[in-house]
């Protein structure tokens, strides 16, 4: 207690440059094992498949989106991409994090270095908005392919999925921060599983009643699919902006809250 | 059997630690996919072109597949990281082998072990549909023993695999290769009709498709005549795992 | 290796440098200079401080109180700077298991943002300095203690360092992996590489440091070069005798006077003395018979024993 308050440490801001290499480093890595990267895209693609097409031939066009009926997939394909942003983010921040900062030990290694903190939060959120807009831009392709995309905002979506994985990975870094061992993942789950379901993923928010609407509008990834599908379907509107910033407040607090946490794990 | 025993013990005993949050998660997460697919997407279906699927409200369509395709998941998980940490990471097989212990103990006791966990996740999983009211005859509860053998169809060969590899890299290839796709088209969200006929065959030819024929079957009442058939397949499907298992992991293993 | 001819004052500067990790003092106001070019040691048993007062050199733990320079730098705020000129061995070897072993070297020597045709160029020379040339392209996980260790090593210095720091080298290593990394430490120092070193075993410090201190419960207790510190507290011979069990009470008062000084270890006992011989023949004398007796020269061990009471081994 006491040697935390005589030394206020300065803490070392960090450098693009030096974050760069954290992300070099990741390239090494996954150019061995690019399969497993390129897979990444299949995922979501998969879902889209089963769920636009296959469920969306039991739903027919019941859904209305600016006055006209829309077939299903139209409707769901936005909200797959903002889900994979989503799990891309947190997949490669939370768990892939945890990792190398409790068990390899990598960061150790790093911070012997002239990579300060800081740099490495820098450097993994980097990679995992790289590697996340690679998925984006891959599904959006994907989407005009089988006719999905019913405007020229779309070309807007491929940054709002960088938005949301950013938010998502910033989140996702500080909570890896808090997580002691593997089985604490499971919370991680019980918080991703609602989201992934209810955040007018899978059908309009209409659907529910309207104080579940309200509850609803607090999820993070409802916003996130709000902003990519009203872009793919081109029914802009200010409540837009409303999305993004929700997304961009959050982006900061998770990254305030890694920082400190990093800090105090790695440099006691 | 006295030494299957004492391997027993030991995944008991770390289970005891562990296993109130991994149910929560087992329980929570299917009463969330159905609460949200089921109803959710249900009540868009029913006002659909269709209405009905197979005859049945879409969340009663939908129970019984996830109940299948949760058992593969599970499976496939206990199948490949964990057994791996055993045998390479944590060593802990040979610590056993090192005892009265036999390699037929210890494939048979994580099979015993997987099909106990199985049996967890099916079970919380029937209660949840018994909740949703999906539930009207005692032979419904049948479902759950399928879904049991569905996940050592799959677990048993996996597992197999498992013992001949020295990193972790081919596992997240069978997941996103063969697990995610059948966990999605394999016949528990929208029928396997409906898919083009080449991947139709290729469905048929994994256990899923015929677990989640022989479940749904099972919980909405409808028992096919090819049920015996379905259920020879899962069988065989996890007889073949545990022979090549017991020799993959005997060549592992004896080294 | 860089020079300035400029800097004479030392490269490491430590005055009433102390830690605290909540209420555990884990270094409490040492003292210490290391020289540069000089090979230094921290000896002392597990938990004395030393993997502490390592991490403050590293500026990867900020001194809770006290002064501490690094290469004329202050650690606190001059981190990346530092450590852009810093080798680090840490105890446990953090290698990059998802990499394999030359790509560990490679990405080291980016992170120090070294051009990459240099970092292939160093990666290249390091292996072959470590003798793990034939194994560049293998993961990380399946080589042995030793050459973990080695590779350890090599990544330290891919950025010539002009400090290279080591937290118990050869710790957990067999002897013959031992001796490998000894003679790897020992050109390094020939080369002029400053060398600052823990480690817990006295021959590891008598062979590779020119100066060293023990530490003790977070303070050091003594300082000099390992032949000094043995005059200083030891004698030059020390007789080991170990009896059967059963034979230790009827010791009383046969050792008196025989040697300089006697210390009664639960296994063994030990006499100072100038001469072994002497005294084993003064003892024989009086009608003492051990089941074994040994003469041999007096090492660190005996030094820390005579500092703390203890062993450092335990």
């Amino acid at each position: 207690m006491i040697a935390s308050l005589i030394t206020r440490r300065r803490i070392q801001l960090p450098a693009a440059g030096r974050a760069a290499h954290l992300v070099e480093r990741n390239t090494v890595l996954y150019r061995r094992h690019w399969l497993l990267l390129v897979s990444g895209f299949f995922e979501p693609l998969l879902y889209l498949l089963a769920i636009g097409f296959g469920v969306g031939a039991l739903v027919g066009q019941s859904i209305t989106l600016n006055g006209r009926p829309v077939a299903y997939a139209v409707f769901v394909a936005p909200a797959m991409m903002a889900t994979s942003a989503m799990n891309g983010a947190v997949y490669e921040t939370a768990f892939n994090f945890f990792f190398k900062l409790k068990y390899s030990k990598l960061y150790d290694a790093v911070l012997a270095t002239p990579l300060g903190v800081a740099d490495v939060a820098l450097g993994e959120i980097t990679w995992a908005l790289f590697r996340g807009s690679l998925y984006a831009l891959g599904f959006l392709v994907a989407m005009a392919a089988l006719g999905l995309i019913k405007s020229w905002w779309a070309l807007l979506a491929l940054p709002a999925a960088m938005l949301i994985g950013f938010s998502f990975a910033a989140v996702g870094t500080a909570t890896s921060t808090f997580v002691r061992t593997w089985q604490d993942f499971d919370l991680v789950l019980i918080v991703m599983i609602p989201l992934f379901l209810f955040s007018a993923t899978f059908y309009p928010i209409t659907v529910y009643p309207g104080p579940l609407q309200a509850v609803v509008q607090f999820s993070p990834l409802y916003h996130g699919v709000s902003l990519v599908r009203s872009l793919t379907t081109g029914s802009i509107s200010p409540g837009l902006l409303v999305d993004a910033s929700y997304l961009v407040i959050l982006a900061f607090v998770g990254l305030a809250i890694a920082g400190r946490r990093m800090q105090r794990l790695l440099l006691k | 059997m006295t030494g299957l025993l004492r391997f027993l013990e030991h995944h008991a005993l770390l289970y005891r630690r562990t296993w109130k949050g991994s149910m929560f998660v087992s329980f929570i997460s299917p009463l969330l996919f159905l609460g949200a697919m089921g109803f959710g997407l249900g009540s868009l279906i029913s006002r659909g072109p269709v209405g009905t699927v197979d005859g049945v409200t879409y969340v009663a369509f939908l129970g019984p597949g996830l109940l299948a395709a949760t058992t593969m998941q599970t499976a496939y998980v206990e199948a490949t990281y964990p057994i791996l940490a055993k045998i390479q990471w944590l060593r802990t097989y040979d610590g056993m082998l090192a005892t009265p212990l036999t390699i037929g103990n210890v494939v048979s006791g994580e099979l015993t072990w997987m099909a106990f966990r199985l049996m967890m996740a099916a079970v919380t999983f029937f209660i949840v549909m018994v909740l949703f009211g999906l539930i009207h005859s005692p032979l419904a509860a049948l479902a759950i023993l399928v879904a049991i053998v569905n996940g050592l169809a799959f677990g048993a060969p996996i597992l197999a695999f498992t013992a001949t590899q020295h990193t972790d890299s081919a596992f997240s290839v069978i997941g996103r290769f063969l697990i995610t796709p059948l966990f999605l088209l394999g016949g528990a969200f929208f029928p396997i009709h409906q898919l083009p006929k080449l991947l139709q065959d290729l469905a048929w030819l994994t256990p899923l498709a015929h677990a989640v024929t022989l479940a749904r079957g099972l919980t909405t009442g409808h028992v096919a005549s090819s049920a015996a058939i379905d259920m020879l397949v899962l069988l065989g499907y996890a007889a073949i795992g545990l022979v090549a298992a017991t020799i993959t992991m005997r060549r592992r293993l004896s080294k | 290796m860089v020079r300035s001819s400029t800097d004479a004052a030392a490269l490491v500067h430590a005055r009433g440098l102390t830690k605290h990790f909540g209420a555990l003092v884990a270094v409490n106001g040492i003292d210490f200079d290391v020289a540069r070019g000089e090979a230094f040691g921290f000896l002392g048993p597990n938990g004395a401080g030393k993997t502490s007062t390592m991490r403050m050199i590293n500026c990867v733990s900020a001194p809770s109180a006290g002064e501490l320079s690094v290469l004329g730098l202050n650690p606190v705020t001059d981190g990346p700077r530092i450590r852009a000129r810093l080798g680090v061995v840490p105890q446990a070897d953090t290698l990059d298991t998802e990499l394999r072993v030359d790509e560990n070297l490679y990405t080291y020597a980016r992170y120090f943002d070294m051009p990459r045709a240099l970092a292939r160029q160093r990666t290249r020379e390091l292996l072959e300095f470590v003798q793990l040339t034939d194994r560049a392209h293998d993961e990380v996980e399946p080589l042995s203690g030793g050459m973990k260790r080695r590779l350890t090593i090599a990544r330290a210095l891919v950025n010539e360092p002009e400090l290279l720091l080591l937290d118990e080298p050869t710790t957990g290593l067999d002897p013959q992996a031992r001796h490998l990394v000894w003679d790897r430490l020992y050109r390094l120092k020939q080369q002029g590489v400053t060398i600052v070193l823990t480690t817990h075993y006295m021959d590891e410090a008598e062979q590779l440091c020119d100066r060293l201190v023990i530490m003790d419960k977070a303070r050091i207790v003594a300082e000099g070069s390992p032949r000094r510190l043995i005059d200083e507290y030891s004698t030059r011979e020390v007789l080991e005798l170990r009896f059967a069990i059963d034979a230790r009470p009827g010791l009383d008062g046969k050792l008196a006077g025989v040697a300089d000084r006697v210390e009664l270890l639960p296994d063994r006992v030990l006499l100072y003395t100038h001469d072994g011989e002497a005294a084993a023949a003064a003892l024989h004398g009086r009608g003492v018979r051990p089941e074994s007796t040994l003469i041999r020269r007096s090492t660190l061990e005996d030094v820390f024993l005579r500092l703390t009471g203890r062993s450092l081994i335990e």
